[in-house]
């Protein structure tokens, strides 16, 4: 594997306040890099830093073996980006954008070219809408096909569910899969929504404060064969008296709505459901927590892991 | 360069924004020309009550050429208004629609794009004007026909030749191009500090009464820096329809009275451009895209 980005001791200050503080990180080449924080946690400077729209103050950026800011035109060249919200030209068509965008990308494309990328994202029947008729979701999709007019190699993509509706995110994730899978296409995509990063991305890079806290990818960031699940049951009472005295005993959690989470091994899982069934106690629901989730809720509030894992 | 002109005058010209500059100038030109035209003669008996026992006057005063000259006193009060709901967005515009940070993820030098959008503006500032020369002068000849043209100074009278008109009007326009490329610049240099429409054009055309106020009152404090405010030589265009005498006091067909003036003030106003306009270019090499 050849790394595509990497990024060393990256810093952004706005006057006092710390962006980004001292980010390194690499992307190898086919990753879904996963760009994991809260609001404010500094994915968007980084991102914009990336993409030349936000200057250091300091630190280095190399995209594809070479400074970017030496050879920004060049770097730039094989990246197709969508930064937030995908706002095009509203008094232009989606055809039109598509072009206008294409040919400052450097390309000009053919009428069937510009067809075909609407067509990719589902926009091909409102070509010649104005975009100020557009739903976000349509307008995100125009956004992504606009990225991938120029036929990049490297693909940014912040925030890109922002404002969608399920269906929207579902569209999005597949496209963002697709583009990985079929086109072998390297994806950096931004998100504070962990479930959506958890599905999609190869390695995952949590930041919090503009410092990293971890990097990763989901196997090494947390075991995947220990999960959290939730349970109701018709007694949660005497579940949890039962439970005490399992071998489950030190994994449990009782929480103020009745409910009891306990960790154990995903193949325990049809145990504890016999174990309970076993001292009369019916089960209602056995709820598979996200485990991204956890742990990203778990190292944002103590921040104790701070590093790599390596391969 | 050449590419981004084009996007950039597509962009300007896709705009609904666009049109409602030349419709309100057309608007505004078509009320003068019909108000001379219907009470032309009640007009111009009343601005040469003064004169009307100094001399006869023989041949056409409201002719094409004196409805020109009002129309383009009018107008240039006006017209840096219209320029500046363009040129004040150019930029800011964009970074309000967020335009902007796509654009500049684009394999294109910031510089490139920065000049461009510029030059736009000012191929802009130039087609308002040509349309103004086409209305006020060629439309205005059309309808009203042409003679010598007369222009009531306060304290004076300027007859122009027939057969001496038309360079002036020529020079006139283009001078009113440099200054109306000024206000230009001017609302482009704003648009750099703003993430909407709106604060640039309203600064734009606050610097501009500010700069007029100060430039016409006669008080010894603001006369120090009078000849360094642009608004000082947006009205130079009127030294093209001043011409030297002879000994005889006749008119010297093809002179301009003080053509130094014209070329001082062409002067400054380019310092302005260059001004604004490099100002512009400089800063946004370094802004930080943060819209």
């Amino acid at each position: 594997m050849s790394s595509i980005v990497k990024v060393n001791f990256l810093t952004k200050q706005f006057n006092q306040f710390t962006a980004v503080n001292d980010l390194s990180f690499t992307v190898e080449k086919g990753d879904v890099y996963g760009f994991l924080g809260q609001n404010g946690a500094g994915k968007s400077t980084t991102i914009r830093m990336m993409l030349t729209l936000i200057t250091p103050t300091h630190g280095q950026i190399e995209l594809f073996g070479y400074d970017l800011y030496k050879h920004r035109r060049d770097i730039l060249q094989q990246i197709g980006a969508v930064i937030e919200k995908p706002d095009v030209y509203k008094y232009l068509s989606a055809y039109d954008n598509l072009q206008l965008f294409a040919r400052l990308s450097g390309v000009n494309p053919t009428q069937k070219i510009i067809m075909d990328q609407l067509e990719m994202v589902g926009l091909a029947d409102r070509a010649k809408d104005t975009v100020k008729t557009f739903s976000q979701g349509m307008k995100q999709r125009l956004g992504i096909a606009i990225a991938l007019v120029h036929n990049p190699s490297l693909i940014m993509l912040d925030e890109p569910t922002n404002g969608l509706d399920p269906q929207g995110i579902a569209d999005i994730r597949n496209l963002i899969l697709q583009l990985s899978r079929d086109r072998k296409k390297t994806v950096i995509v931004s998100s504070h929504l962990l479930s959506e990063i958890e599905q999609i991305a190869t390695r995952i890079l949590i930041i919090d404060k503009g410092h990293k806290l971890v990097e990763g990818s989901a196997a090494e960031l947390f075991d995947t064969t220990q999960t959290i699940v939730q349970l109701e049951t018709t007694n949660n009472e005497q579940a949890l008296q039962q439970l005490e005295l399992s071998s489950w005993k030190t994994n449990l959690k009782p929480l103020r709505d009745g409910h009891i989470l306990i960790q154990l091994d995903q193949q325990d899982i049809p145990h504890l459901n016999q174990f309970l069934v076993n001292q009369q106690i019916g089960v209602l629901s056995l709820q598979p927590r996200h485990s991204l989730e956890d742990y990203f809720l778990q190292i944002t509030a103590g921040k104790q892991h701070v590093g790599t894992f390596t391969n | 360069m050449w590419v981004h002109l084009r996007i950039e005058l597509y962009k300007i010209f896709r705009k609904p924004r666009t049109y409602l500059a030349f419709a309100a100038i057309t608007a505004l030109i078509v009320i003068i020309q019909i108000g001379l035209y219907v009470d032309g003669k009640e007009y111009t008996e009343f601005v040469m009550a003064d004169f009307a026992n100094s001399f006869a006057v023989d041949g056409k005063i409201l002719n094409g050429y004196f409805i020109c000259y009002v129309i383009l006193q009018l107008l240039l009060i006006h017209v840096p208004l219209l320029i500046a709901l363009i040129a004040a967005d150019m930029i800011s515009g964009e970074a309000n629609m967020g335009t902007l940070r796509l654009l500049l993820t684009k394999p294109q030098s910031r510089t490139a794009i920065v000049t461009a959008k510029f030059l736009a503006s000012v191929i802009y500032t130039l087609m308002l004007l040509i349309w103004i020369a086409i209305l006020g002068l060629f439309v205005s000849t059309m309808i009203f026909g042409t003679d010598d043209l007369f222009i009531m100074k306060s304290s004076y009278v300027v007859i122009v030749k027939e057969s001496d008109v038309f360079w002036r009007y020529t020079g006139a326009f283009c001078f009113a191009a440099l200054a109306m490329i000024t206000v230009a610049s001017l609302g482009f240099f704003l648009s750099f500090f703003a993430e909407n429409s709106i604060g640039p054009i309203v600064a734009t055309m606050s610097v501009i009464i500010v700069c007029t106020i100060l430039s016409t009152m006669n008080i010894p404090i603001f006369n120090v820096i009078k000849p360094y405010l642009f608004t000082t030589h947006m009205i130079t265009w009127k030294e093209f329809f001043d011409f030297k005498v002879n000994d005889a006091n006749e008119a010297i067909v093809g002179s301009i009275q003080y053509p130094e003036r014209i070329i001082h003030s062409s002067i400054v106003l380019l310092i302005h451009i260059l001004g604004f306009a490099g100002g512009a270019i400089l800063l946004f090499r370094k802004k930080d895209i943060l819209s």
